[in-house]
């Protein structure tokens, strides 16, 4: 079967292997007597991200950011109320493009949940053989794959090829997990929170194993998490999500080291310190994050943000670039009319 | 200044017909007036069970317990039911992950918090809402006369763990136990809801049991903190000397293999496979399968908690 | 790709070792084992069993002619000779009508359950999987025959078909596609909510591939405990009808039937009048007890 051929690349490293142009998804929510719409959670608004070939891009943000939402886009598990994608120079579910199918092939997410993700019914040889059986592979030839995915994600093949899920732990199940997002040897793996509900010792395994596996293979990830130290251990460049829009993205160091949007700061020192004499005295920001439902107008963060002023409500801030990075804040534009606004 | 908490050799174990379970074997601790002890543990550790047990809150007739737990000199495993009753919400207060389970859904946040008011203290309906607007503020809830009429679920989630600490403070405890009130917030409202629970212990001098499988927000909010390892606390030690020089192995693994800043490109030490399974009991040190400097005496006999230093406990024979 | 062993130093050869638990169990195995040991299950089961071997058997049993009348030999007491059960109000012989009677009585429970939990089952698991405004046709339209109580509507469908075997059939199997197609319905949605069938379906296998594999799996076990319950329910509507006149027709032995010609003789013989009602309890009350012993022992988290 050719269809379970590595995938040749096609456009050259300078392509990007993903590009998601305008994506947004908003979902109804259902209220009233007859169930018409009323509200839409707004929960990924024009949202342009390119992944390249061969880097990890992390994403982060709060709950009700958009962040799983935007994952379950990009493998079109939802498909989007707006916007193209293009993977490595083809476009997608369009006249002469590839079809979603296609691009499922090459690209395979991670879910959060080891347990819920898993098939309590199959042996975890069943499950890995699914999709390559599902896409014609003898069976004699998906058993050999299963037993070198399980190779390739540090678990005895004898031993657990024919378990059931409740067996395993969650650290093992995740690997499974993995195994099965390999299964259909696909270019980019969206990790979907895959290591948020492992335990610390467990979560340093599989990220290690992440780190080889990304090498040996060649493969390129979308890493969404909560954990800024984790996203910052694995990522190349960081996307920062707030309220289903991008506020920042760059490269790791500058987002780390130079973070320039209000809510990226607050983000960063928010998180605990590792040194008991370097207590957090104040918290950075007050409050929740608000309802996707109804975000405020102009900049969404802009009900938390202690420099927020009139422009603010009104307009969006565009995401300007400023040389490192991309920032979508109005002190960052030059005549944006904010006080703070950088000189032009 | 005596112990607030006193507990000594602690074991509880779940039986039911299809297994038992060791949870806790052998948890010895004390805690002060206006101390915050943290324990660090992952899943399956016992750190919640052992919180638990101290207001006894597991099902009786499948819970095993033995040892004491001694809070201001009564025994907490043999107390009968009034009394356990007066010490729940009194003088033992707790706080839970999830603040959606802590409160009814049927009424408003300031009906609950009155009504426990007006249960434990005998005040007039009056009274005890003034006394719950109070408590609002003391927890930095905004506009607290609208959200006593609010419902938990018109509530943001960090609002929600705010109303539920006011909740648990109403009765003026002595004790408060927090099994793990932050995991499910979002970073930003997380260090709010650290931040207060350290300015209430320090402004009602609470004791406070922080329990946690997150090393950043234990050393955010203890004095000392404990490790717990398959139901043992395998090192007990302030704060400080837990950071700067832990020494149990599995301490040590922990710090290691926990990401933080300036990680990025190295190899996480990772501990090498998984915590036992808790249906039998050891006869040896619980990590030594996974300790990379395990030696034959380590699984001939449980090691025992010593200490090393001043405050500083470890339960290793290295 | 090469099968290359891993090349990843993760301690590795720690984890690959083995946990110390016995063989690996499936889930249908662990289902028998807890089976096994509920003594109230197993009893209804083999209850079960005695009473359908015997009705399959009753011809080769020896048994006395469930038609044969008497004029002289009416309503004999419990134990009498030759007629331990004694005989019914024509003189037949109990213990054969009751036999034999239990034939068209399980018949007529099991076929409607049966035939609807293939009508109801299939359009619940549609409707659930595809989700939608497939959904919404579907399920409004169970709706409209859940509005009615199904004693009525299983009366009034007869009532308009006119008595008789397929036609009791017929609006039994009317009656219980609704409240199956509802639990199939809910248990598929729920299935489908996992994230294993997310990556299922991220794996780019066919929709009728995933329901195969990931989801029958998941809701036949639920979706057959619930039938065996509505089995009694059968049993009972069944005899229902036929009491009302509105199923099987005299002189068939069938325990619902049995129950109406005998009620003129309840000032003369009670115990024997209320024989008839005695099987539909037991074989109801078994079939009710086995489906809750079998919801138990499949309620195992994995």
């Amino acid at each position: 079967m050719d269809a379970l051929l590595p995938i040749q690349d096609r456009g050259g490293p300078a392509q990007p292997l993903l590009l998601a142009t305008g994506l947004r998804k908003h979902f109804p929510v259902a209220g009233g007597l007859l169930g018409r719409t009323t509200k839409v959670v707004r929960a990924v608004d024009d949202l342009t991200l390119s992944v390249a070939k061969g880097e990890t891009l992390g994403v982060v943000g709060e709950s009700g950011c958009g962040k799983s939402t935007v994952a379950r886009l990009l493998i079109r598990l939802i498909k989007p109320d707006k916007g193209t994608m293009v993977l490595d120079g083809d476009p997608v579910d369009e006249p002469h493009g590839i079809t979603v199918n296609e691009l499922r092939r090459q690209v395979q997410m991670v879910f959060q949940d080891s347990y819920a993700s898993l098939n309590p019914r199959l042996t975890i040889a069943e499950t890995l053989a699914f999709a390559p059986r599902a896409h014609g592979l003898p069976a004699a030839e998906a058993r050999d794959r299963v037993r070198d995915l399980l190779a390739k994600v540090g678990l005895d093949p004898a031993t657990y090829a024919d378990r059931y899920p409740h067996e395993l732990s969650g650290g093992q199940r995740q690997r499974v997990n993995i195994a099965r997002a390999l299964a259909l040897r696909p270019r980019l793996i969206i990790l979907d929170e895959a290591v948020s509900a492992l335990d610390k010792s467990v979560e340093a395994q599989v990220l290690n194993m992440l780190v080889d596996l990304k090498k040996e293979l060649d493969l390129t990830y979308v890493f969404i998490s909560h954990d800024l130290n984790v996203v910052q251990y694995l990522s190349d460049r960081v996307l920062v999500m707030y309220l289903g829009k991008i506020v920042e993205l760059g490269p790791v160091e500058a987002i780390y080291g130079d973070p320039q949007h209000p809510y990226t700061k607050a983000l960063l020192s928010a998180r605990p310190s590792m040194d008991p004499r370097k207590r957090t005295r104040e918290a950075p920001i007050q409050g929740d994050p608000p309802n996707p439902i109804d975000p405020p107008s102009g900049c969404r963060f802009r009900t938390r943000c202690p420099f927020a002023e009139e422009v603010c409500a009104r307009s969006e801030p565009p995401l300007a670039d400023t040389g490192s990075q991309a920032v979508a804040c109005h002190m960052r534009v030059a005549g944006s009319g904010h006080s703070r606004a950088v000189a032009a | 200044m005596s112990d607030l908490l006193q507990v000594r050799d602690l074991h509880v174990t779940f039986v039911t017909p299809d297994r038992t379970v060791h949870a806790v074997n052998g948890v010895s601790f004390d805690l002060k007036r206006g101390e915050t002890l943290g324990i660090l543990g992952e899943s399956g550790s016992g750190k919640s069970v052992t919180l638990r047990s101290i207001l006894r809150l597991h099902p009786e007739h499948r819970t095993r317990w033995s040892g004491s737990i001694k809070l201001g000199g009564d025994e907490v495993l043999e107390m009968g039911s009034r009394a356990l009753s007066d010490l729940r919400g009194q003088r033992v207060a707790m706080i839970f992950q999830e603040p959606a389970t802590a409160f009814d859904p049927v009424f408003t946040i300031g009906q609950q918090i009155a009504e426990t008011v007006r249960r434990h203290t005998g005040k007039s309906d009056r009274d005890a809402w003034k006394r719950a607007r109070e408590l609002l503020e003391m927890v930095r809830i905004p506009s607290p006369e609208q959200r006593l009429k609010a419902y938990p679920h018109e509530m943001s989630g960090g609002m929600r763990q705010r109303a539920m600490i006011a909740l648990a403070l109403s009765c003026n405890p002595s004790l408060l136990l927090a099994d793990e009130p932050t995991t499910a917030l979002d970073a930003t409202v997380q260090i709010q809801v650290l931040l207060l629970i350290r300015e209430l212990q320090r402004e009602f001098d609470l004791g406070v049991i922080f329990v946690t499988h997150d090393i950043g927000v234990a050393v955010e909010v203890s004095d000392r903190i404990g490790v717990m390892y398959a139901g043992k606390l395998v090192e007990l030690a302030p704060v400080e000397r837990m950071v700067d020089a832990p020494q149990h192995p599995y301490s040590r693994g922990l710090l290691a293999s926990t990401v933080h800043d300036g990680m990025r490109g190295q190899r996480l030490e990772a501990i090498p496979g998984a915590p036992p399974d808790l249906a039998e009991v050891p006869s040896g040190c619980s990590f030594a399968p996974r300790c990379k400097f395990a030696r034959p005496d380590c699984t001939a006999s449980v090691p025992s908690l010593r200490e090393v230093e001043a405050a500083h406990a470890v339960r290793c024979v290295l | 790709m090469a099968v290359q062993g891993p090349t990843l130093d993760i301690g590795g050869a720690v984890l690959m070792k083995p946990r110390p638990s016995p063989a690996s169990r499936g889930y249908w195995q662990s289902v028998g084992r807890r089976l096994r040991r509920d003594p109230v299950t197993l009893i209804c089961a083999g209850l079960l069993v005695l009473i359908v071997l015997a009705s399959i058997a009753a011809p080769w049993l020896g048994l006395a002619d469930p038609y044969k009348t008497s004029m002289v030999r009416r309503l004999y007491p419990l134990g009498s000779p030759n007629h331990w059960l004694g005989t019914d109000e024509l003189g037949r012989d109990m213990f054969a009508r009751l036999i034999y009677g239990g034939r068209l009585s399980l018949f007529m429970g099991v076929t409607p359950v049966v035939c609807a939990l293939l009508i109801g089952g299939l359009l619940g698991i549609t409707a659930g999987f595809v989700g939608g405004r497939v959904n919404m046709a579907i399920m409004r339209v169970m709706d409209v025959f859940y509005a009615f109580p199904s004693v009525l509507l299983a009366i009034s469908l007869s009532g308009a078909m006119g008595a008789g075997t397929e036609n009791t059939l017929l609006s039994l199997t009317l009656v219980f596609i609704p409240p199956i197609c509802r639990v199939s319905e809910s248990v598929t949605t729920q299935v489908r909510g996992f994230d294993f069938v997310d990556a299922a379906k991220a794996s780019g296998a066919s929709a009728l591939t995933i329901v195969r594999v990931h989801v029958l799996g998941n809701v036949l076990g639920p979706i057959l405990v619930y039938a065996t319950s509505l089995i009694s329910v059968a049993i009972i509507l069944a005899a229902g009808l036929s009491f009302l006149g509105l199923g099987v027709k005299p002189p068939e032995p069938e325990w619902g039937l049995m129950l109406n010609t005998l009620r003129q003789a309840i000032y003369v013989n009670p115990v024997l009048a209320a024989l008839p009602g005695v099987m539909i309890f037991i074989t109801s009350i078994c079939f009710n007890l086995m489906s809750d012993g079998l919801r138990a022992a499949m309620d195992v988290k994995a």
